[in-house]
């Protein structure tokens, strides 16, 4: 559709209030053959009832229905993976339902968690998201990833998605890059960041400490996006248990945190780019119309939206994720993000989707020094720290883990609880992961409200999850 | 020597001839670090699918024949009568209605211009295109959206015209049958078995 009706566009109304009550994650890892998959996902459940001062039994007895996110049955090799997960759980007779919408696998579990709740349907949900990429070699594993895009029209060429990105990448890079070298090291710097961030989380599968050059220098998969530029692929495990207000205040008596507010907005757009059509750009509340008046003239041949540049999925997953939870400015109401970097160019144009910076100007979020955890411009901390995780680049996209990751990734940062988890000696040990010598506390500081952007193929579905500290809410009937 | 797996549709029934498997035999996988112990199994598994186009199969065989189709809207009560689909959709987008089929070819020869393109250097398992790979997004006067393809020869820019090749020898049916050259590019200068 090109457009929308009022009926389309109705902010999404949750019946009652649904929290975020605790969350799990295993490691992550390019290959972890000594584990099964079930393995991996008893360690997610275990960490979440560890982290409220429960043991996984005690937990499992107020889970009522169960969501679970698991792309790729054919990289698993198991249809109806998640039955199996779930009888090795141990929770049937329980209902259980398994969601797939590729890179966004994890949002969307999410999505269908708080719906639960919020509908009267379940008290207490567990949302569990996995998958496992290292069944093949990463040849194989790339044609397996390009399986999600069209099969008769996009597949076929290269059977390589980061191609699919690419295009979008040139064509961002030369109309509103303005095909400047200095963009590129933009870009650039978000695999510097990222890296680097992943080096202080002990789950994280590729810390790296690196420079722009090394970016630049590093193989091209698809001109102009280089390795560096790219997600990981990833085995693990991440859960959420979701709930409504009673159960999550019962969960939570004897936790070191409280349970927090969680909505889920979700948008899409066509699976193939080819298919996208010209339209009006669906406005933000941070918007007005007449700033993009002039769009095509201040950035030559920038005037078709979406085109290859915008994800209106993503816009669209802001706009009702937005409306539902108050955020009328995310650089006014949000303190930390995490969003789905799963390419250098991807991260930049969410930027602007998400209304963090208009639309053109994505890149000063990045040059402003804003997205970081500590201004380099300023020395000062960054107005909203992004992707602290190390996100797609640095952690992990282990796909149906991923959006629960960031998630949790959030949370601890509203729960102060950032520097207990990652800094842990323990954990680093068990992972056989060397922790560095200039280990650094990440915690934003006093965050109290923060999102996490899971997005699938080229934009086909986006999924905006917002955490909030109930004290600190933006609005009285959110 | 086994036969690849083979299929025709005769009274609405697909008639299968060949093999449509094989069979390859799993293998331990063992851990050299701890006394080649048993960590899990190889699982080999190669298969043919049986794939139909429905209504795009006259789009696939058209480029065998050297012709470009589109669909174009054509409901008078659609609020969008009259957009044009490349790729080419069986149903429009906005109403459903059935689209009508339109030849294109001649439009793609006189005003294709790159809107987009990249150079892949690496592929994925299957891949049959030679590397590297330059893919590019094509658009058209009068067609509402963007077409991805290749470029078989020359280096891609934005704005660049281009001219769409048709592999009518031999052709796979598939949208490798469709690639594309600047325009200009002389016949003889084709890959093998395209033409123009
Ligand atoms: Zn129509």
């Amino acid at each position: 559709m090109i457009k929308f009706s009022e009926q389309q566009l109705k902010i999404p109304r949750l019946m009652k209030p649904v929290y975020l009550v605790t969350a799990g994650q295993s490691k992550f890892g390019r290959a972890i053959p000594e584990k099964r998959t079930e393995e991996l996902c008893v360690d997610a459940l275990t960490m979440a009832a560890d982290m409220i001062n429960m043991s996984p039994a005690e937990l499992k007895k107020y889970i009522h229905s169960c969501y679970y996110g698991h792309f790729a049955d054919h990289f698993g090799d198991q249809l109806l993976g998640e039955a199996v997960i779930h009888d090795r759980l141990g929770l049937d007779p329980l209902g259980n339902i398994g969601i797939k919408t590729g890179g966004a696998t994890g949002g969307s579990t999410l999505w269908e968690a708080v719906k639960a709740v919020a509908s009267g349907y379940s008290d207490c949900v567990l949302a569990m998201g996995w998958e496992r990429m290292d069944e093949v070699p990463t040849d194989e594993g790339n044609f397996l990833i390009s399986c999600a895009a069209d099969k008769d029209w996009e597949s076929p060429l290269g059977h390589i998605y980061t191609g699919y990105y690419a295009v979008m990448a040139q064509k961002y890079w030369q109309v509103f890059g303005k095909s400047e070298d200095s963009f590129r090291k933009t870009l650039a710097e978000i695999s510097v960041k990222h890296h680097g961030y992943a080096r202080m989380n002990p789950f994280a599968q590729s810390p790296m400490k690196i420079t722009v050059d090394d970016v630049l220098n590093s193989p091209v998969v698809a001109f102009p996006l280089r390795v560096l530029d790219c997600c990981l692929m990833s085995v693990g495990a991440a859960c959420a248990i979701i709930c409504d207000e009673d159960t999550a205040m019962k969960l939570t008596k004897d936790s070191p945190h409280k349970p927090l507010r969680i909505w889920v907005g979700a948008g899409s757009h066509t699976l193939r780019p080819a298919d996208r059509r010209d339209m009006d750009i669906p406005l933000l509340p941070n918007e007005t119309a007449d700033q993009y008046k002039d769009l095509g003239k201040r950035f030559p041949g920038g005037d078709r939206y979406p085109g290859f540049t915008g994800f209106l999925g993503a816009r669209i997953a802001a706009y009702y994720g937005y409306g539902m939870a108050g955020v009328k400015d995310p650089n006014e109401d949000l303190d930390v993000l995490e969003l789905h970097d799963a390419f250098t160019i991807s991260d930049v144009q969410t930027y602007e989707d998400i209304g963090v910076r208009p639309y053109g100007e994505g890149r000063d979020y990045v040059e402003s020094g804003d997205c970081y955890h500590t201004n380099p411009n300023t020395g000062k901390p960054g107005r909203l720290p992004s992707n602290i995780s190390g996100g797609l680049i640095g952690c992990m996209h282990a796909v149906g883990a991923t959006g629960i990751m960031q998630t949790f990734e959030v949370a601890m940062h509203i729960w102060n609880r950032w520097a207990e988890i990652h800094g842990d000696d323990k954990r680093w040990k068990e992972f056989s992961r060397e922790k560095p010598e200039d280990w650094t506390d990440l915690q934003v500081k006093g965050a109290k409200r923060g999102m996490a952007i899971s997005h699938a193929g080229v934009g086909s579905h986006v999924t905006s999850t917002i955490l909030m500290d109930p004290d600190h809410l933006l609005k009285k009937d959110a | 020597m086994s036969l690849f797996g083979q299929v025709h549709v005769k009274n609405k029934k697909y008639k299968i001839k060949g093999d449509f498997h094989h069979l390859t035999p799993n293998m331990p996988i063992r851990n050299a670090d701890d006394g080649w112990k048993l960590m899990g199994v190889t699982n080999p598994r190669d298969m043919t699918y049986i794939h139909m186009y429905g209504g795009e199969a006259p789009f696939f065989e058209a480029l065998g024949e050297g012709k470009l189709l589109a669909t174009r809207c054509d409901n008078p009560d659609c609020e969008f009568k009259g957009t044009v689909y490349q790729p080419f959709r069986i149903h429009c987008a906005d109403c459903l209605g059935r689209n009508t089929v339109i030849d294109m070819t001649e439009n793609a020869k006189t005003t294709a211009t790159v809107h987009t393109f990249m150079v892949c250097e690496r592929s994925g398992a299957f891949n049959v295109l030679d590397k590297p790979i330059k893919f590019i997004n094509i658009e058209f006067e009068g067609v509402d959206t963007i077409l991805m393809s290749y470029l078989s020869i020359g280096e891609p820019e934005i704005g660049m015209k281009v001219v769409p090749i048709f592999r009518t020898k031999n052709p796979t049916y598939t949208i490798l049958d469709l690639s594309w050259v600047p325009a200009g590019t002389k016949a003889e200068d084709l890959p093998e078995g395209f033409s123009l």
